[in-house]
Parts: C-alpha cells; sequence; structure tokens
C-alpha cells in the first residue's frame, strides 16, 4: 500500500459567525492513499483531540456521495480536483506527495460559516418550501400505472433528480447563484406529467424565492463543473423558458395590467 | 391479542408488564380493515387542538409528519441534520417492493406477505407484515403521485425488477437511488408543509430524553447543536422515526451520524426493546482497507446476478487474481448451494464468505475479502451489457478501491447494514409508553430475524404514510379537551437538568482517548463476539468486555472544546455512551437466543452442514426487554408469535 507523505493542510478555522476566522497550518507527516479525505481529517481530528485541541468541525454524513452533508472548498476548487465526485467520495491518491492542500467552507454570502468548515444552507430548503414539490395529499393518488411517463421524459426527470442539494453549484459560482440548484428541482418537476398541474406557479414562486437569498446567473457555468452529479446547465435553461412563460400567463400580473 | 408475560420462560425474571399487541380479531386478511372500522376518530376541527412531534425525518418520520399535517394536527418535525432531506434513507440503492402484479407473474398480497414471512426466518407478527403487504400497493401510487421518477417502460408504464428472496418482479426502482428519490418525495410533501405553516421544523436539533408523566409520554427533551441549547417540548403525542442502530459495530454501512439515543433512551423511559440481536449483514460491502476507516460502501446486492464468489483454494495464494486459474478455485456460493448459487440470501453468502476468510482463503491485501467476478459475464454478455447494468456501481468502485473491476475482480467482504430489532410497538406502532410511537427502521416490527432486500423502504412509508395516521387518532380521541402538562411541569425540569449534567460530566472527564476511539473498540467486541456468528462463550466475554471498556470510557473519556457552541466531539460521547449498553443488551438477547435464525446465528444450533437450526418449540416468540436501571441486569418478557395461515418451515435455499 502507498502513502502520500509531507502534506501540509491548510484549514479554515473560526470558533462562530461572529469570528473572523484565519487559516491554520496542519502538517501531515504520512497517509495513505486509501484513505478519503474526510477520513484524513478524522484523523486529523484524533490528533487534535489527543493534543487537547479542539476538532475541526465539517459537515459529513453518508460518506457515499448522496447526503450531500459535505461542503468542503478544496484548492479552491468545490468538492476537490475530481471531476463528478462529492469531497467524502476523493481519496488521497488524488494527490501529490509535498503538497499544500487548502481547505476552506463553502463561500457564498447566503450560506454563512457557523464553525470552521460548516456553514448554513437552510436558504436551499426555503426555495423547496416555496414550490419544489407535487401537490399531493397522501390518500388520494389514484394507481401508479394510470400516469403514463415517457421513458425519455422519466429519465430526463431522473437526470435533473439525482441533485443532492449539497450547494457546490453555488460555492462555484462567482456570484453565489443557485440557479442550476432550482433548475434541476424545476425540470425535475416541470418534465413529468404529474407536475403540470403547478407547473408554472411553482417556477414563479421557487424563482423567487431564489432570488431573496442569491445571486443571479451571468453563465459561467462553474456549477455544472462543480456539481458532484454532474447535472447539465440546461435545466437553467428550462427554469428560465417556464420562468418566462410565467410571466406572461400569470393571471394575476395580467390583471393588473 | 392480550399476553401475559407471567408466562415462566426460565430466561430471566417475567416482567410485570402486560405485552398486548392489540391485533385485531378476524382473519388474517381482513384484520386492518376491522382496526379501521372500529377505531376512535378525531374530527376534522379538533385535530389542531392536538400536538404532534416527529423526531427523525427519513422516509418514515417525514411521511408521518407530512401525512399528519395535513390531516390538520400540529406537527413538529425534529432532525439533528441542516435539513430533513440528508436522513440516511437517502442512501437506500436498490428498490422498493409492491405487491401489484404490475407483470403478471403470480405476485399477490399473498404472496408479498408470504415471502416477507419466510425471508424474516418466521420471527415477525404475522398481521403486521399481512398489512405491510396490502398497504405496499398504495405507496407506489403515493410516490408516483409526488413526481418520483421511478424507472418506466418505453410505453411509459412503470418497471419492475427481480430482488433476493422472491421468485416474482415486484421491485420498483429510480435507477441505483431509489431511497434517495423516495426520500426527496416525502421531504418534499413535507417542506410543502413546512411553507404553508402546518410543520414547525427543527434542524439541528438532537433528541436527548422522552418525558413521561403520569404513565403517558408528555414530550421530548431536546438539545440545540449549534448553542448547545437544552429545551423541552411538550406534546399530546411523540413519534419516533430515528432509524436503526447499526452502527454499534462501527464500521457499518450506515451514516456516520445513525446512533441509537433516542430510542435507547426511550428504552430508559420505559420502552421496551425487541429483539436487538436481529441483526443484518450485508455480504457485498467494500472490504476495510486499513484502520482509521471510517465507515464502509456496500455495493447493491444486483451485483450478485451476474458476479461469482470466489476464494483461491490454495490459502497461501500470492499471485494476481487473473493468473489463478480455474481448477485452483473455489467458487464457494455455487459449491454450497447449487440452486440459488451466487443469489443466496444476506445472511447466507455473508456466513459464506466470512468462513473462507477465516479459514485464511481471503484476498486483497489483509486477506480480508473474497472475489466478486465479472469476467465471465463480460465474456458472455459483452462489456457494453455490462455496463449499462453496473456501470455507476463499478465507477463508485474504483474511485474508493483504485481498481478496475471490468479487469481485476471486485474484493467484496459483508458488513453490518440494517437493524431488524428496535423498540416493541404493538399493531398500532405504540410502544409500552402510552403515547410514544414508532416507526420505521427503529421499531422491530415487520422483518423479524432477516429482511429481505428493498423492504426498508416499503416498511418506513408504510409507517408513516398510512399506519400512523390512523392509529394516532384511536390513542388521540380520549385527550380531547383534557389538559396535558405543559414544559413548566417538573418533570420536563428534572429532565433537563439530568440531561445538561450529562454533557458536562462528559466534557469534565478530562482523559486522554476521544469518544471515536472508544466507539471503535467497542465496535471490535461487539463485531467479534456478536456479529455474523455467535457462540455462548464469545456472548459471556463480551458480557464483562463491554462493562470493563466503559468503565474506561468513563474515566478516560476526553472532549475537547465547549458545550455552548458546535462541538461534534460531545454529540459524539453522548451518542457512544448509549452504544455501550445497547451493545449490552444485543449480546445478552443473542446469549439468551439459545437457537440460529436469519441474522442470529448461533454456532452451537447448525446443522450437519452448518445451517442455521432454529427452535420453534421454545423461540417461536419476540424478546421484548426491559430496563431496570442496570444494564447488565435487564428482565426479559416475550410476546408468543402465534401464525394462524403461515406453517412454520426450514428456510431452505440449497
Amino acid at each position: 500500500m502507498s502513502h502520500l507523505a509531507n502534506l501540509t493542510l491548510r484549514i479554515w478555522r473560526q470558533s462562530g459567525p461572529a469570528d473572523d476566522g484565519r487559516f491554520e497550518d496542519y502538517s501531515i507527516a504520512e497517509i495513505s492513499e486509501e484513505a478519503s479525505f474526510l477520513e484524513l481529517l478524522d484523523i486529523l481530528n484524533e490528533r487534535l483531540i489527543g493534543e487537547g485541541k479542539d476538532a475541526i468541525v465539517f459537515d459529513h454524513d453518508c460518506r457515499e456521495g448522496i447526503c450531500g452533508s459535505c461542503s468542503l472548498m478544496i484548492d479552491g476548487q468545490a468538492h476537490g480536483p475530481q471531476l463528478g465526485t462529492a469531497t467524502c467520495q476523493l481519496h488521497m491518491r488524488k494527490f501529490e506527495s509535498g503538497v499544500t492542500i487548502t481547505v476552506e467552507p463553502w463561500r457564498a454570502s447566503a450560506f454563512p460559516v457557523i464553525k470552521d468548515l460548516m456553514v448554513d444552507r437552510a436558504p436551499l430548503d426555503r426555495i423547496v418550501e416555496a414550490g419544489g414539490f407535487i401537490t399531493a395529499e397522501t390518500g388520494g393518488a389514484p394507481d401508479a400505472n394510470l400516469i403514463l411517463v415517457p421513458k425519455p421524459v422519466a429519465e430526463a426527470a431522473m437526470d435533473a433528480a439525482e441533485c443532492i442539494g449539497c450547494g457546490a453549484c453555488v460555492a462555484a459560482c462567482p456570484n453565489g447563484a443557485a440557479n442550476l440548484f432550482t433548475g434541476a428541482k424545476l425540470t425535475h418537476l416541470n418534465v413529468l406529467p404529474q407536475g403540470q398541474a403547478e407547473r408554472l406557479g411553482r417556477t414563479e414562486a421557487m424563482v423567487e424565492k431564489m432570488e431573496e437569498y442569491f445571486g443571479s446567473c451571468t453563465n459561467h457555468g462553474e456549477c455544472e463543473a462543480a456539481c458532484p452529479k454532474s447535472i447539465s446547465i440546461d435545466v437553467i435553461a428550462v427554469m428560465n423558458a417556464d420562468y418566462l412563460k410565467a410571466k406572461f400567463k400569470n393571471r394575476r400580473l395580467l390583471a393588473r395590467t | 391479542m392480550s399476553i401475559d408475560t407471567a408466562v415462566d420462560t426460565g430466561l430471566g425474571t417475567p416482567g410485570s408488564l402486560k405485552l398486548d399487541a392489540k391485533v385485531p380479531d378476524g382473519p388474517l386478511a381482513e384484520k386492518w380493515d376491522t382496526f379501521k372500522e372500529n377505531e376512535k376518530l378525531v374530527n376534522p376541527a379538533n385535530k389542531r387542538k392536538f400536538k404532534i412531534i416527529v423526531v427523525g425525518t427519513g422516509l418514515a418520520g417525514a411521511s408521518a409528519a407530512a401525512t399528519l399535517a395535513e390531516l390538520g394536527y400540529q406537527v413538529e418535525a425534529f432532525t439533528f441534520h441542516d435539513s430533513p432531506r440528508r436522513a440516511h434513507s437517502i442512501a437506500a440503492q436498490g428498490g422498493i417492493n409492491a405487491a401489484k402484479n404490475y407483470k403478471g407473474d403470480g405476485d399477490s398480497i399473498h404472496r408479498l406477505f408470504y415471502d416477507t414471512i419466510k425471508g424474516g426466518d418466521f420471527r415477525s407478527r404475522e398481521a403486521n407484515v399481512h398489512r405491510l403487504a396490502q398497504l405496499s400497493v398504495d405507496i407506489i401510487d403515493q410516490m408516483v403521485a409526488q413526481g418520483v421518477p421511478f424507472a418506466r417502460e418505453y410505453g411509459g408504464l412503470l418497471d419492475n425488477r427481480s430482488f433476493g428472496g422472491a421468485q416474482v418482479s415486484r421491485t420498483f426502482y429510480a435507477r441505483g437511488q431509489t431511497g434517495q428519490q423516495l426520500l426527496l418525495g416525502a421531504y418534499q410533501q413535507l417542506a410543502r408543509q413546512v411553507g404553508l405553516g402546518n410543520v414547525k421544523l427543527w434542524t439541528r436539533v438532537e433528541m436527548l430524553d422522552v418525558v413521561v408523566i403520569d404513565g403517558r409520554c408528555a414530550g421530548i427533551v431536546t438539545r440545540d447543536l449549534l448553542t448547545g441549547e437544552i429545551v423541552s417540548h411538550a406534546g399530546h403525542a411523540v413519534v419516533l422515526a430515528t432509524g436503526g442502530y447499526g452502527n454499534a459495530f462501527f464500521l457499518s454501512t450506515n451514516a456516520m451520524a445513525c446512533n441509537t439515543s433516542a430510542i435507547w433512551r426511550a428504552h430508559r423511559k420505559g420502552a421496551y426493546f425487541a429483539n436487538p440481536c436481529y441483526t443484518q449483514i450485508h455480504p457485498t460491502c467494500i472490504p476495510q482497507s486499513d484502520d482509521f476507516q471510517s465507515k464502509l460502501t456496500l455495493m447493491s446486492e444486483s451485483l450478485r446476478n451476474d458476479g461469482r464468489v470466489w476464494v483461491p483454494l490454495n490459502a497461501d495464494e500470492a499471485r494476481p487474481a487473473h493468473e489463478i486459474p480455474e481448477h485452483e478455485r473455489d467458487y464457494i456460493l455455487e459449491r454450497l448451494y447449487p440452486s440459488y448459487g451466487n443469489l443466496a440470501p444476506r445472511d447466507i453468502a455473508s456466513r459464506a464468505a466470512k468462513r473462507a476468510v477465516d479459514s485464511g482463503h481471503g484476498v486483497g491485501p489483509l486477506k480480508n475479502g473474497v472475489y466478486l467476478d465479472f469476467s465471465e459475464a463480460i465474456g458472455r454478455l459483452g462489456r457494453e451489457v455490462v455496463r449499462e447494468r453496473y456501470g455507476n456501481l463499478f465507477e463508485m468502485y474504483e474511485r474508493i478501491t483504485g481498481e478496475n473491476p471490468y479487469g481485476t475482480p471486485m474484493r467484496i467482504y459483508p458488513a453490518s447494514h440494517y437493524t431488524m430489532g428496535g423498540l416493541w410497538v404493538d399493531y398500532e406502532l405504540m410502544t409500552t409508553i402510552p403515547g410514544l410511537y414508532c416507526a420505521g427502521e427503529a421499531n422491530f416490527s415487520d422483518h423479524g430475524a432477516n429482511r429481505l432486500g428493498a423492504s426498508a423502504l416499503m416498511q418506513g412509508l408504510a409507517d408513516g404514510y398510512f399506519v400512523l395516521p390512523y392509529t394516532i387518532s384511536n390513542y388521540l380521541a380520549e385527550w380531547l379537551n383534557k389538559p396535558i402538562p405543559g414544559t413548566d411541569h417538573e418533570e420536563f425540569r428534572r429532565t433537563e437538568l439530568a440531561a445538561g449534567d450529562r454533557f458536562r460530566r462528559f466534557l469534565s472527564i478530562g482523559g486522554t482517548r476521544s469518544p471515536d476511539y472508544f466507539h471503535r473498540e467497542l465496535g471490535k467486541i461487539i463485531w467479534d463476539y456478536c456479529g455474523m456468528e455467535r457462540t455462548a462463550e464469545g456472548l459471556e466475554k463480551a458480557q464483562s468486555e463491554i462493562p470493563a471498556l466503559y468503565d474506561e470510557f468513563s474515566k478516560d473519556l476526553r472532549v475537547t472544546g465547549d458545550g455552548e457552541s458546535v462541538n461534534q466531539t460531545l454529540e459524539k460521547a453522548g451518542r457512544v455512551e448509549d452504544f455501550f449498553e445497547l451493545g449490552m443488551l444485543m449480546c445478552r438477547d443473542a446469549l439468551d437466543r439459545e437457537e440460529s435464525c436469519g441474522g442470529h446465528f448461533r454456532v452451537e444450533h447448525q446443522s450437519e452442514d452448518g445451517e442455521a437450526r432454529r427452535d420453534d418449540e421454545n423461540f417461536a416468540h419476540v424478546a421484548a426487554w426491559e430496563w431496570t436501571g442496570d444494564p447488565g441486569k435487564p428482565i426479559r418478557n416475550v410476546e408468543p408469535l402465534t401464525y394462524e395461515v403461515v406453517h412454520l418451515q426450514t428456510r431452505s435455499y440449497k
């Protein structure tokens, strides 16, 4: 089993929202290539506890790339150097001996730092609460096969639905926009037959809630490159088209003009 | 059905409480309808007078909270994550079973019911399992209406695939992310209720204890993980949907934060804990690569459709897999179980792999795995077909191990995956504490001694969407317009103080070892003695080794930081302490259950060819453990399992 040697981890430490925060350097003499990046942090934390120091706080849970908890900016890249990979699935064999690795929390005004590498991503939930659902209260559903969904439509919905809600798209965006996240949820629901009844209202509600918290999209495309699920920027086009339609067809708006 | 636990089982002192499963009378297939016809209802205008607390927002918790809010109850939902969408239900890969018979291949509610009972090795409650099979069809309808993008045929109808332990195709799936898509469906339904103001959602808040006043559950005490603030919440009923305890083994496929604390704390307050020794070990996980490893990754069971499990015949084999000729390989599952071959059920495949490794035939740098080889499938089907079927799993494997499964066989080894045991609940999902309910993996009710694949998602959603919303009114109706104690009641104060003292104690020990260190050591003991194979001797050892390690924990624990801001080390300390007591009970339950069934394999109870030997005469019952204040002296109560429809048989997959 091979090892990496002489790594320096430059990690963002911030004791709370009110603290200014700073980088601190930690040297790692040796680490197995088999270790995941988060296991490297585990090992470092064990060492810090042994030295009587506070462990580094970071969000993580499933470590299988699906829960969306982990959220590290590694050398300026959301989720690190490997494409289509969440931090928890990044392994040390992607790094070389002797390097300095800079680790920061997501940087976005909508995601304030809670402590160290942990941020508050609640605005993403607010967008879903505004309209990211199909209203189908428990008990009234028709037989599942009464709703035919053509295979390509189901596939397109699924491609968008793979979003894990990690917020990497926001962190990678120079404007701190959440268009990839919002577009993915809208595309998932708006292309399905079940989602048609609320399609325009949903789009309007979610886009406008998004704009309360996040910056605007200027087509940099950084989000697509950072997305651990490689969700296509096409979902933003679907969202924009539906938003335009919603603005034309919105009855309240028509009544006002 | 009323059971007096004063039956002398010869195992511990019989408890004082009567275990009444409250199963409705009448023929099995009509019991659920009978219940619904006779249950007490709360009229729509009165529902808003009741507050229901739901702890946990996975499949069971989110679906319950959303549905109860839709009905008009005041609901408060609690998650220790930053969002309900992070719950570990999200990681389920394979699918969800439903007796839709869309394939016309002979499926029916009865067949799903029977497969689940047999899969559970005849150790589950018939009436609950039958209801689960009935509700399975409603779940698919509900989830499709929510917009879950299940796999489709070209004509637009739903697709199905087959799964272990069944002879029909009844598994609905969304690529390899069925759990994710179902959880997002339930989460979105919950989010709608949060947006409408019908559910108050508490995130990054962990439940520390339940509060029992005058014999009924009066609420919970929580800790804000961001500020350390300890707060009481009073309600008419409390639902625990807090998942399983597979992380007792430290290394498991569970998410890092999965823990037993909510149900364990409820157990300490009087909720019986049923069958803690029934744990499921999943055969296809990526083997541990080093001592620092924090968790294991599951590879979907579906891989065994085309992969062949083998080990080298020669224990000292040093050549790489492709240089080992056919006649020097042992295809263990094909040899031992010719009719099921590589598709033998989880418990059976796991034990075969363990025996191969224990006898020195393991593969990989640490000799701790067996091969899962696709070369034959690639030769037969071509690389492209294999890529279509398993491409995403192969990529995941390569990302973790750095090895390419198209050229080198995968290495797999069994790991803790799911726990069938949990809080004892009656037919209405109420624990032995009136007003306290338990749903999903956290309860013990539906899977007996072994769970079939694609059944966990089914149970979580059945409990949350279609069982609790009916059964909870049966309890609440009698509390209409009666005052309940508020959070100013002294019992809430006392519980808050005790919870705060506990965290201050962790901070003040000032030893040298982290909570993770103790968790890892505890996990080793539980895995060695209460893992895939158990012996009386080992379990007896565990009874002394666990308390000895706990003694060290209480003297040598070091928790750095403070209790007033985020402190993940402190959170972990509380969870590890609860795993100690649970581990004691798991081993005790495994020791007293003198038979082998499903995931519980006692070496002393096996046939000549090494298969599990059940003892229906003495152990066709649920062991429901009662807390006495001393983790070493729990009381074993029993609920006999009576079968009206099913005939007990030996479970054979030869």
